[in-house]
């Protein structure tokens, strides 16, 4: 997937500006930055999530597998489909832990009982939770920890067999043992699908992705290998925000 | 530096570490000083306090290996923060090497301080100053987060061991025309060549600054020809 001279304006206000980057297939591209450097903006405009904003416009562009989604020959609800996200805070239904996973495909149209499950059973064990809910999955959603609402919600993303995943702050409340869970997971997704994290946790960053993109002012200013990026960053805005030093 | 972190006190671990290192450079720096001026002047008592002052080197490496681990654990620095601290570790090996060194010659000063003189010392001289210059200008370098004098500390480093070569030559001669020369011509040789071996640490330090500054790292750059 990627973005070329993609900008994305809330009424007067430019959030983003003019972005290229690739997000190289099967790999993990975390976005840093600090608060209100268009990071989440950008993320958001990968699936038209910006869309649902009043006032918010799109310009450039972006590809999935070279196809234009801001054309709108791509439905939004198939481009959503194709590309999952998973937000900040884990937003569960008030169902049951299976009608949570199986909305997305009864959406589609799926109603074979056999076939639900076993698609249910497949996501739920790729957002490994299917070991700690197997024996209860009738049992309401909200009733899970917060870490493992996360990974339903992971869990839900993966059953429409997205081809991208976009996690905005996924583990930011979640205490460490369950960000570990997370992190691990997200190890284990890349082998499957390409991967884009927007996270404040530099830590983080440096842990679970390849590639790193530093945005500041709505503006990407590097991108490199995540190694490069915390060992021997070329640009002084990049050095100065790692290091944690006054702009 | 102009630009200071955000927080505080990880700027003022970030300072102390870097005093500190400086601290444990002056410190050798003044015992390989100590130490050859001992051997030249015929001062046992001088030499006896390069021994003694080493003890403030090993407890400096110490602390600063500490003061690392720590920063590393803590603050989790990253770029040139991260660089500057696995620098310093380095750092503090070699440092710690060439006082070591210099205790080595103060012990040959104390030995040839009781005997007879053996001829005008001036080469040794020299490669002392050759050696504490390098010294001086690799942490200078390393202060002022300057690749360009670092650079020149490596250049120089051809200077010393052709010093050295003449040095070990002429002792060399000195002890064939005159057996009775060989121990104290020993001395001088061994110390000529923990001088040329300070140099050597001068210049890995020296090169981890290049690498703390550029990010390149300029090691075994004579191997690659």
């Amino acid at each position: 997937m990627e973005a070329r001279k993609l900008q994305v304006a809330y009424g007067e206000k430019i959030a983003v500006k003019d972005v290229d980057l690739v997000l190289p297939e099967k790999q993990v591209t975390a976005l840093i930055g600090p608060s209100g450097c268009g990071k989440s903006t950008f993320l958001r405009a990968l699936n038209r999530m910006n869309d649902l904003i009043p006032g918010a416009s799109m310009k450039g562009e972006v590809l999935l597998d070279g196809e234009s989604v801001v054309d709108g020959r791509l439905d939004a609800v198939e481009l959503r489909r194709r590309v999952g996200m998973v937000f900040q805070k884990s937003n569960p239904f008030p169902k049951s832990i299976f009608e949570n996973v199986a909305y997305g495909l009864r959406v589609a149209g799926l109603n074979d009982r056999t076939l639900l499950l076993e698609r249910v059973i497949r996501s739920l064990q790729g957002a490994a939770l299917w070991e700690e809910v197997k024996d209860r999955l009738q049992e309401n959603a909200l009733g899970l920890s917060g870490g493992q609402q996360q990974r339903l919600c992971i869990a839900r993303a993966l059953a429409v067999q997205p081809e991208v995943l976009l996690m905005d702050e996924p583990a930011s409340a979640l205490d460490p043992l369950a960000t570990a869970k997370i992190e691990d997971l997200i190890h284990e997704l890349k082998a499957r699908y390409t991967i884009a994290i927007v996270t404040h946790n530099m830590q983080q960053a440096a842990r679970v992705s390849d590639t790193t993109a530093f945005f500041y002012m709505g503006e990407l200013v590097e991108v490199g290998s995540t190694e490069q990026i915390f060992t021997n960053p070329r640009e002084p805005r990049t050095e100065d925000y790692v290091t944690g030093k006054f702009g | 530096m102009i630009k200071t972190h955000i927080d505080k006190s990880y700027e003022a671990e970030l300072h102390a570490l870097r005093e500190r290192l400086l601290e444990m450079g002056g410190l050798v720096e003044a015992a390989i000083a100590g130490s050859v001026r001992a051997i030249v002047e015929r001062d046992a008592a001088m030499a006896e306090q390069v021994i003694r002052k080493d003890k403030l080197v090993n407890r400096l490496e110490v602390d600063i290996d500490g003061a690392c681990r720590r920063i590393l654990a803590l603050r989790q620095p990253a770029a040139s923060d991260l660089r500057f601290i696995t620098t310093s570790l380095k750092i503090v090996t070699d440092l710690e090497r060439m006082g070591d060194l210099a205790v080595n010659i103060a012990r040959r000063a104390v030995d040839l301080a009781q005997t007879p003189a053996l001829r005008p010392l001036h080469d040794l001289g020299r490669l002392a100053a050759l050696s504490e210059a390098a010294l001086a200008k690799a942490l200078d370098a390393f202060v002022t987060a300057d690749p360009v004098k670092a650079e020149e500390v490596l250049e120089a480093d051809d200077h010393l061991d052709a010093l050295y070569l003449k040095v070990f030559n002429e002792l060399l001669t000195t002890m064939m025309e005159d057996p009775r020369a060989i121990r104290r011509a020993t001395s001088l040789m061994f110390s000529a060549k923990h001088l040329e071996r300070f140099g050597d640490h001068a210049t890995n330090v020296a090169e981890m600054v290049i690498f703390m500054v550029r990010g390149t790292d300029v090691r075994h750059a004579k191997n690659k020809d």
